[in-house]
């Protein structure tokens, strides 16, 4: 059988996806591409990790949302148990503060009937409170959707990939893709800084510059533009709310989020700031934008920490396309499909995205796709220490002592779960040490001291790992190294 | 059952857990490192030791001098040894949980000294924004990666923080031929000793007081940062400054490590960030006692030696007899410019040594406790100083309640 090549170009949650869904055919050689050292580091790496119910996407001016976001989350349910990705279904309540916000709340109900969201309803007094126990005592009632949950989205980019690698995909990270090669109305692959990748099919998943990768083979219609929004998050043990708290929406954005995240932390964002088109790469945090999401949290959350409490602060950026709604479609030119404009709620929708692909490339492309006879859907998780019962600890420890040195004080992360991050780095054919690699794997560096205890020795592990000098492990890739030298490096006048 | 397993083996942990053993205690020593000394391994620099010891010395020799001496006594030692869990099982009998390379263990004991230390504020506790590059170190980390590691961070450094350890820093960085642009102070005067703040005339280094670095730019690598002036309420006044630089040193302060104690519902002082300990320096949970940075933010070893020592005395006296036998407890209370004190109640059995720090400088000062009509007339006093007061015996005697600390000009 001659198999039909697809490049994937982005390897976020949606280029991760459609991989993991495409790697279960005979026919297809996929590989995925990615600029980035590692998965997951473009928009799918910072947001607020929500699996939205599906109400908010009006079906009238944004069809392709409305529908793929209910699908989206009904999938998800099955995919983090497949895949073991960390996640909490905690429902959502989006609180009502004022007695109109009553009427955006009908109509949000009455709209997510029509998405097919089940279970809604509208909740107040007494059983508002029994919900939700901190929320501010302003709130009028709010309406309950107790299918939304959230899911570590690294965690879930890392997890889809190891699949679909452990499926036959091959990834191609640091690989920038340059131009595409089209032939006779037909695409032939795609040129990247590594060289040329022959391809039948290429796969636009490129996020936020997923209207460049378009431009490549002359499709113009659309622009990406940057939205901002930052966040807090707070020290562990700070009480946050059990539900993802949500005020009543506005016509730009589904407003700032009250919630604890997965790993327990209280976190706050985002507010919505429009860039304009050549600031892709603006992730600052500011200070009027945190100052903005700190007023916006605290109207439904009166009961903030001190802001000293704060453990990190951080910026994620939308992709928002001419029109708003998700473009994912084959284009003129053959074999051209573009997954263009994923904003939110794209996290959410992401398995069935790449389930629209396969109709795709069967319905517009005219391809049979053959399943094959053993396709993998499970994925084991990465072994934390901090999560293992202590005879399942002591088990490990016997195996490998490595699991019994704690490399992270705060997140009780063991030398052995580094490793074993390692090997899954290698797995994916990561090229460039980074300690961020390690840290979206094993939660190292991401509690109260924020790494100022174990980066050192993370840095010394991934350096042997390696085979580099500790100076060259990154911190999140080329350019972010550590060092410039051994310490003499300039008394010697060498660096 | 052990009579006292030690937390930590750094210099508090190191000292206590000799004294509990010269004292005839049943002592195991716990350190996650595979190595003793906490710090000061990595604190190369001279400055430790001229009270303990009478000598000075560095970090490592006095760490070493410790490490002998435990050999010595034959104190059982117990390294890469993290404790996950403190139980408390009864006033008499308390249970640790450590994990190691040879699996997870309990070990029984009757009393506690905590001495975990502390650990750096990092740069968005203090309210720092912008990019998230490469090159922002807390003080502590660049000195382990250049003192333990050997690794060089970079060549044009700024650092945040006029105390001890980031002047210190400020000359380490110096002599490795690093280009020092700043040290940026918050408040109106510098935060170290005077004998550390030579440094920066030293290297001509300038030092901005009432200034703070708000934001940080770059793409891989920290690229500038924005340094803002503040007035004497600490609030912005607008005049800013862009410094070139590709490493950011942060050191600004440190926080008593105290969340095992906090799960076991130790009760903490807001102003200190430690327990709340009586002159035993045992805490609100009869039987755990605590030591070294982990009770309160030390400038010298010295004090934390000694504080390791005094522990063991209390721990000697709760084997003994089955606790401490104190009846009454006289609470000390702070007062005008005592941002902080330890201990916290005092028994007057005994002679203690009261650590405090005040607020703000101040010259020509007298440290009254009104209550036992007690005064002692100082030249100068300095938040970055910590005052080490003896309040003897019969003058604690004199007091019907409690008694207040305070630092009054005279
Ligand atoms: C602030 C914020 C909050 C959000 N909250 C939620 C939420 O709660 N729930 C939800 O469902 N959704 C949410 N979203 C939306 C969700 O995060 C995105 O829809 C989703 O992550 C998009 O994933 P992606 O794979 O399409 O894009 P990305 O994750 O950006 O992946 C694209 C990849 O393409 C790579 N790439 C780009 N150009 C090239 C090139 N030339 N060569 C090679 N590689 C290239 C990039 O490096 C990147 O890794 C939020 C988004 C933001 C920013």
């Amino acid at each position: 059988m001659k198999k039909l090549r697809i490049a994937i170009i982005g390897a976020g949650i949606t280029g991760a996806s459609i991989a993991r869904v495409l790697s279960r055919y005979e026919n297809l050689e996929v590989h995925l591409i990615d600029k980035n050292p590692d998965v997951g580091w473009g928009v799918s790496k910072a947001n607020t990790a929500i699996i939205h119910g599906g109400y908010d996407d009006d079906p009238d001016k944004y069809p392709v949302r409305a529908r793929l976001c209910v699908r989206g989350n009904r999938l998800w349910h099955q995919w983090v148990k497949e895949l073991e990705i960390p996640h909490v279904w905690n429902g959502a309540l989006v609180v009502a503060l004022k007695e109109e916000d009553f009427d955006e709340l009908e109509k949000l109900l009455e709209r997510g009937r029509r998405n097919g969201v089940p279970e809604m309803r509208i909740v107040e007094g007494e059983e508002l409170f029994r919900l939700e126990p901190g929320l501010t005592k302003e709130a009028l009632g709010a309406l309950w959707v107790p299918i939304v949950g959230q899911i570590g989205p690294i965690s879930a980019v890392i997890a889809i990939a190891e699949n679909a690698v452990a499926n036959g995909v091959k990834t191609h990270l640091e690989t920038e893709v340059t131009g595409i090669r089209v032939e006779r109305g037909e695409v032939k692959g795609v040129e990247t800084n590594e060289g040329f990748i022959k391809a039948d099919i290429v796969i636009n998943a490129a996020g936020l510059y997923a209207d460049e990768i378009a431009r490549m083979v002359g499709v113009d219609y659309f622009e990406i533009h940057p939205r901002k929004g930052e966040y807090w998050i707070f020290d562990e043990g700070i009480p946050g709310p059990r539900r993802v708290l949500f005020p009543t929406p506005t016509p730009i954005s589904k407003g700032i989020v009250v919630t604890t995240e997965i790993s327990g932390h209280l976190m706050i964002g985002p507010n919505a700031q429009d860039l304009p088109a050549e600031e892709k790469d603006n992730l600052a945090t500011t200070r009027e934008g945190l100052e903005e999401v700190w007023e916006g949290a605290k109207k439904l959350w009166p009961n903030l920490p001190p802001r000293d409490k704060v453990i990190r602060t951080f910026t994620g950026l939308r992709p928002e396309p001419t029109g708003g709604d998700f473009i994912i479609k084959a284009e003129e030119v053959w074999g051209f499909i573009n997954v263009a404009g994923i904003r939110s709620p794209g996290l959410t929708s992401a398995p069935a995205i790449a389930y629209e692909v396969v109709e795709i490339i069967r319905r517009d492309l005219g391809i049979e796709l053959v399943e094959k006879k053993k396709w993998n859907p499970y994925r084991r998780d990465i072994t934390h220490f901090f999560a293992l019962p202590r005879e399942k600890a002591n088990e490990f420890i016997k195996r490998n002592p490595a699991y019994g040195r704690i490399v992270c004080r705060c997140n009780k992360v063991s030398e052995g779960d580094v490793l074993e991050a390692i090997e899954r780095m290698k797995f994916l054919a990561i090229k460039t040490p980074s300690v961020d690699s390690v840290k979206f794997r094993t939660k190292a560096t991401t509690g109260t001291c924020q790494g100022s205890f174990c980066r050192p020795r993370i840095i010394q592990i991934l350096a042997r790992e390696y085979g580099v000098e500790p100076w060259q492990v990154t911190l999140k890739g080329k350019g972010s190294e550590i060092g410039i030298g051994d310490v003499k490096v300039l008394l010697r006048r060498e660096a | 059952m052990y009579d006292v397993v030690v937390i930590g083996g750094g210099p508090a942990g190191m000292a206590a857990a000799i004294k509990a053993k010269e004292l005839g205690l049943n002592v195991l020593l716990l350190d996650e490192n595979d190595y003793l000394g906490g710090i000061l391994p990595q604190c190369i620099h001279p400055g430790f030791g001229i009270h303990y010891f009478r000598e000075e010395l560095t970090g490592p020799e006095f760490a070493h001098r410790l490490k002998e001496r435990l050999k010595e006594l034959r104190v059982k030692v117990k390294g890469n040894a993290r404790v996950l869990s403190i139980e408390n099982y009864s006033d008499l009998e308390k249970v640790v949980t450590f994990v190691s390379p040879e699996g997870i263990f309990d070990v029984r004991t009757k009393t506690i000294i905590y001495a975990a230390g502390a650990r750096e504020r990092h740069a968005f506790e203090i309210g720092i924004v912008g990019d998230r590059v490469a090159g922002i170190y807390t003080a502590g980390e660049a000195q382990t990666l250049m003192d333990i590691y050997g690794i060089m961070p970079g060549k044009e450094i700024v650092i945040v923080g006029s105390g001890d350890v980031g002047l210190i820093m400020a000359r380490r960085f110096a002599l490795e031929g690093a280009r020092v642009k700043a040290v940026i102070e918050l408040m109106p005067y510098p935060g170290g000793l005077a004998r550390n703040i030579m440094i920066l005339r030293d290297f001509n280094i300038p030092l901005y007081l009432s200034h703070k670095v708000v934001e940080v730019r770059g793409r891989g690598r920290v690229k500038r940062v924005k340094v803002v002036k503040v007035d004497e309420n600490l609030r912005e006044t607008g005049e800013e400054f862009w410094i070139s630089c590709d490493t950011l040193i942060i050191s600004a302060g440190l926080i008593p490590n105290v969340k095992l104690l906090k799960e076991v519902g130790v009760e903490i002082d807001p102003a200190t960030g430690g327990p709340v300990v009586n002159d035993r320096l045992e805490t609100s949970v009869p039987g755990i006692f605590v030591a070294g940075n982990a009770l309160v933010i030390n400038d010298l070893v010295d004090y934390v030696a000694e504080q390791g020592e005094l522990a063991a005395e209390g721990a000697k006296e709760f084997v003994e007899n089955e606790g401490i036998g104190t009846k009454r407890w006289i609470r000390l209370k702070r007062g005008q410019n005592v941002r902080l004190l330890a201990p916290h109640y005092l028994s007057g059995e005994r002679d203690v040594w009261i650590y405090a720090r005040v607020s703000k400088p101040m010259e020509n000062v007298a440290v009254e406790f009104p209550e036992i009509g007690k005064r002692i007339r100082l030249p100068v006093v300095k938040p970055a100083e910590m005052l080490r007061i003896r309040l003897r015996k019969k003058e604690i005697a004199r007091a019907k309640g409690a008694i207040t600390m305070e630092v009054v000009p005279l």
